[in-house]
């Protein structure tokens, strides 16, 4: 421990929360600290706005009439749902609040490369996130948020442009979030913190800007393109203008394939540090963990394709498509296997983070595992557009991504606002969670494997009972998403005050107190041992 | 799971290929649970047997063992690598239409499926297909793109505007099933729905010719041939003017830039609609556009016209 500070309590001492109090001292603030708040408040509004479309879907599907809306409107729920928690929720999560908060700190360093840029990358993301707002509130949009053409270029009536707009600008935000990430991982690595002493999340993190500066760029390109078409009508994907609409897809997966790895790395990131700190273990396999991130970066470029085996494209591309889609698995299996073995002969602790991490392995192998029926051609073109996808990348971006999302709340919550939560209500909370989405989101793989298309506003009665079991599991996961928000808010003034390490956790960012000062550390630490030096072994990686 | 009585384990296998899907589908939901519940069962014993039975608890750490690291790596690898065998060698065997399969010709729009028989009857959201006889789709949309799904047969395939996309099947059981669209195209996408019906060779028979009031997909096609006068240039002598259209289909073309094209469906719809685009040597660039002025159910009717054009050589020849 290199700190003094970790035990003067928190109210009588001067840190990032308290330096200054006023509107203005957070809204032009250039603390990675404060902005990863601002983050957070902006995209757990974005969260619970994307999951009343949600919850608006799931009462109007109970009925194969549809008991809520007509159609049209049906369309837009599950447009705006999806928009709202790719663009605005899923993709800046744990990179813009996490990730803000903890890069500096695991290095060791006072902020970001560049905290202005940090700052103009809130801002981005507000902007975007207005301009899709005013979509909804003037009437919506209905083109699915994948805007697949021509249907978006020629023929909707819907607001497509704004919410395009939204999406366009909110994509510069998160290239200048990866920039920042990686000249900071780079050049402000504090003394002796090799890139093989780095924690996991870090190497998450990294191969998460990877992608986010090579593929965002790809999709803002193509969301220009279906605006040129549709405002200009210059032909580029419509037939009838002399385009090629699977052009537009072929664009288009070429960055949201890897947006998905966008959402799930720094999800395993987040599960790397827990697991260790809740089994006061080292992490199995270090290096294999590392480079399968890197890995599952470098292949996510490589598989767009089999989001179109059934358009027609060349069954030799699809050939390739699927050996490669197939070799994605590899690197993710590696990590869960590592994981799991992390646990042995370890000292396991049951908080709260360590549930959500259980529930993310559980829910991201069935996540993973069912992405084999998708890789594999013969039965990808039965499964291809039903509810069987719907619950896969459920899943993977629910069960794995939110799940450790909410996990990697837990774990630093103590240390982002000083408070601890009420231990048990979260342990019950991540049950509810747990329970809530397996009862959503199985019986949708059933319902895909029997043929229910996906984007269905009225449907057959031979799939009411899935239906209404996957609607009934959706209360119960509602309420399992209120459960932290009640009781983390609560716990920010009534919470007990938390310690600077309350987890024994290993890390820089645990070394220096809870909430830290602005400058993270009183001096620049030095760094003599690889990440998790549980167990009092020293020099645990070579 | 009283709940769960009514809801049957896989869809209705309506087709040839739909068990040896549903084996493959039945080998991965193996993988899936077998490697779910391992994980589960080591999670939720090592959580048990190394739960924390102190705080000041200090376990030593472990080694990385490279042959652990090495044998789930391999593991996986080997099961994707016969995964992708048997879906690869099984999808190539699904991909090609038998040579003689009866066609039927499918328009996708906005927001129902129009189908038509060579020997004339038309559909709307309704299939008629005789058992046990490989039938091949040829489809194409007015406007955006649909999907065609038969979730009984484990078939589906995009319908795509401005190009054609095929699909086959060969069903093996009298019956109704349902198609659905499969790719989201707007308001009401999820009512273009409809039904293939099933049905003995001799029903079919008997629906055909109750079915076929007026005339033939290719007569009708030799009607719009002259309507759209086509006639005008397109004679059958050739007279230099233009080439003639006789045993035309399914025979290479050599385009002006040097391309070489066979003369199938695509290409006659390409030549019809944008026949600028496809300049012939030794003739000059006269012929209009067509594109807004004909419909797509307007242009399969032509092809089937002049497709009737080459067998009429063959029979002329012989």
């Amino acid at each position: 421990m290199s700190t003094t500070a970790a035990d003067i309590p928190a109210s009588s001492r001067v840190h990032y929360l308290n330096v200054n109090y006023g509107i203005k001292s957070w809204l032009l603030t250039t603390d990675h600290k404060r902005i990863a708040l601002l983050y957070l408040a902006s995209i757990t509004l974005m969260f619970f706005v994307g999951g009343a479309f949600a919850v608006l879907m799931r009462i109007h599907l109970i009925s194969p009439q549809g008991t809520l809306v007509q159609p049209e409107t049906y369309n837009k729920l599950f447009t705006m749902h999806g928009v709202i928690m790719i663009f605005f929720f899923l993709i800046p999560s744990i990179p813009a609040v996490l990730g803000n908060f903890l890069v500096p700190m695991m290095i060791g360093a006072r902020d970001l490369a560049f905290p202005r840029i940090n700052l103009l990358s809130w801002y981005l993301y507000i902007i975007g996130a207005a301009i899709s707002m005013y979509a909804i509130l003037a009437g919506g949009v209905d083109t699915g948020w994948t805007f697949y053409t021509p249907y978006s270029t020629t023929y909707s009536n819907t607001y497509v442009i704004p919410t395009i707009l939204g999406a366009f600008v909110a994509g510069f935000s998160s290239i200048l979030t990866g920039l920042n990430f990686i000249v900071t991982i780079h050049k402000m690595r504090a003394p002796g913190l090799t890139w093989f002493r780095m924690p996991l999340f870090l190497w998450a993190m990294y191969a998460t800007s990877i992608i986010m500066i090579l593929g965002t760029p790809v999709v803002a390109i193509t969301l220009s393109l279906v605006a040129i078409e549709r405002v200009l009508h210059v032909g580029i994907f419509d037939p009838a203008l002399g385009g090629d609409p699977l052009l537009f897809q072929h664009l288009f997966w070429f960055y949201s394939h890897p947006a998905v790895y966008i959402m799930i790395l720094p999800g395993m990131g987040v599960v790397s540090e827990v697991i260790t700190c809740f089994s006061r273990k080292r992490i199995f396999g270090y290096t294999f963990v590392a480079f399968s991130s890197l890995a599952i970066a470098v292949l996510g470029f490589l598989v767009w394709g089999h989001h179109m085996f059934v358009t027609g494209q060349s069954i030799y591309a699809g050939l390739i498509f699927s050996v490669l889609s197939f070799m994605v698995a590899i690197p993710s299996a590696i990590k869960v296997f590592n994981w799991t073995a992390t646990l042995y002969k370890g000292s396991i602790s049951y908080s709260a983070p360590m549930l959500y991490a259980f529930g993310f392995i559980g829910l991201f192998t069935m996540g993973g595992l069912t992405g084999l029926f998708l890789a594999s051609l013969a039965t990808d073109v039965h499964l291809n557009g039903t509810y069987f996808i719907v619950a896969h990348f459920h899943y993977i971006m629910v069960g794995g991504a939110v799940m450790a999302y909410l996990g990697g709340i837990h774990f630093w919550w103590p240390k982002i606002t000083g408070r601890l939560y009420p231990d048990t209500w979260a342990r019950f909370a991540a049950l509810v969670i747990f329970i809530g989405f397996n009862l959503t989101f199985f019986p949708q793989f059933m319902l895909g494997y029997l043929g229910m298309p996906r984007r269905y506003a009225v449907y057959p009665d031979e799939f009411q009972v899935l239906n209404v079991m996957s609607s009934a599991g959706a209360s119960i996961l509602g309420v399992g998403y209120l459960i932290p928000l009640i009781y983390l808010i609560w716990s920010m003034r009534y919470g007990p005050v938390a310690s600077a390490n309350p987890w024994g956790a290993k890390g820089l960012e645990w070394e220096t107190p809870s909430p830290p000062p602005t400058e993270n550390f009183e001096e620049t630490p030095r760094v003599t041992r690889g990440a998790y030096a549980y167990a009092g072994e020293e020099d645990a990686h070579d | 799971m009283m709940l769960l009585q009514g809801v049957p384990i896989h869809p209705e296998q309506g087709s040839t290929i739909a068990k040896d899907v549903d084996a493959l589908h039945f080998f991965l939901t193996g993988i899936t649970l077998f490697f779910t519940a391992l994980i589960f069962a080591i999670i939720l014993y090592f959580a048990v047997k190394y739960r924390r039975r102190s705080e000041a608890e200090q376990p030593t750490a472990t080694k990385t063992f490279l042959s652990l690291e090495l044998a789930w790596t391999l593991v996986p690898t080997l099961l994707c690598a016969i995964v992708f065998t048997w879906s690869s060698s099984l999808y190539f065997r699904n991909s090609r239409p038998p040579r003689a399969s009866l066609e039927v010709f499918v328009i996708g729009k906005q927001w129902m499926w129009h189908l038509q028989h060579p020997e004339g009857p038309r559909e709307i959201n309704a299939l008629h297909v005789p058992v046990g006889v490989p039938v091949k789709l040829t489809m194409t949309s007015e406007d955006v793109i649909h999907d065609f799904y038969v979730p009984a047969f484990r078939i589906k395939k995009d319908v795509l505007p401005g190009r054609y996309s095929s699909i086959w099947f060969q069903a093996t059981k009298v019956g109704s099933y349902h198609f659905f669209c499969a790719q989201y195209c707007g308001a009401e996408h999820s009512m273009m729905i409809g039904w293939v019906e099933v049905m003995t060779p001799t029903d079919y028979e008997a629906w055909l010719a109750g079915g076929t009031k007026g005339e033939s997909m290719a007569q009708s096609g030799e009607r719009l041939f002259t309507q759209f006068g086509c006639a005008t240039c397109h004679v059958p002598e050739n007279t230099g003017k233009c080439p003639s259209l006789v045993g035309l289909f399914g025979k290479p073309v050599k385009l002006r830039d040097g391309r070489t094209l066979i003369a199938d469906e695509a290409y006659i719809r390409q030549a019809i609609v944008q026949p600028n685009s496809m300049p012939l040597p030794g003739y000059a660039p006269v012929m209009p556009s067509f594109q807004g002025q004909i419909n797509e159910e307007q242009v399969l009717q032509l092809i089937a016209y002049i497709k009737s054009l080459a067998s009429q050589e063959k029979t002329q020849g012989k």
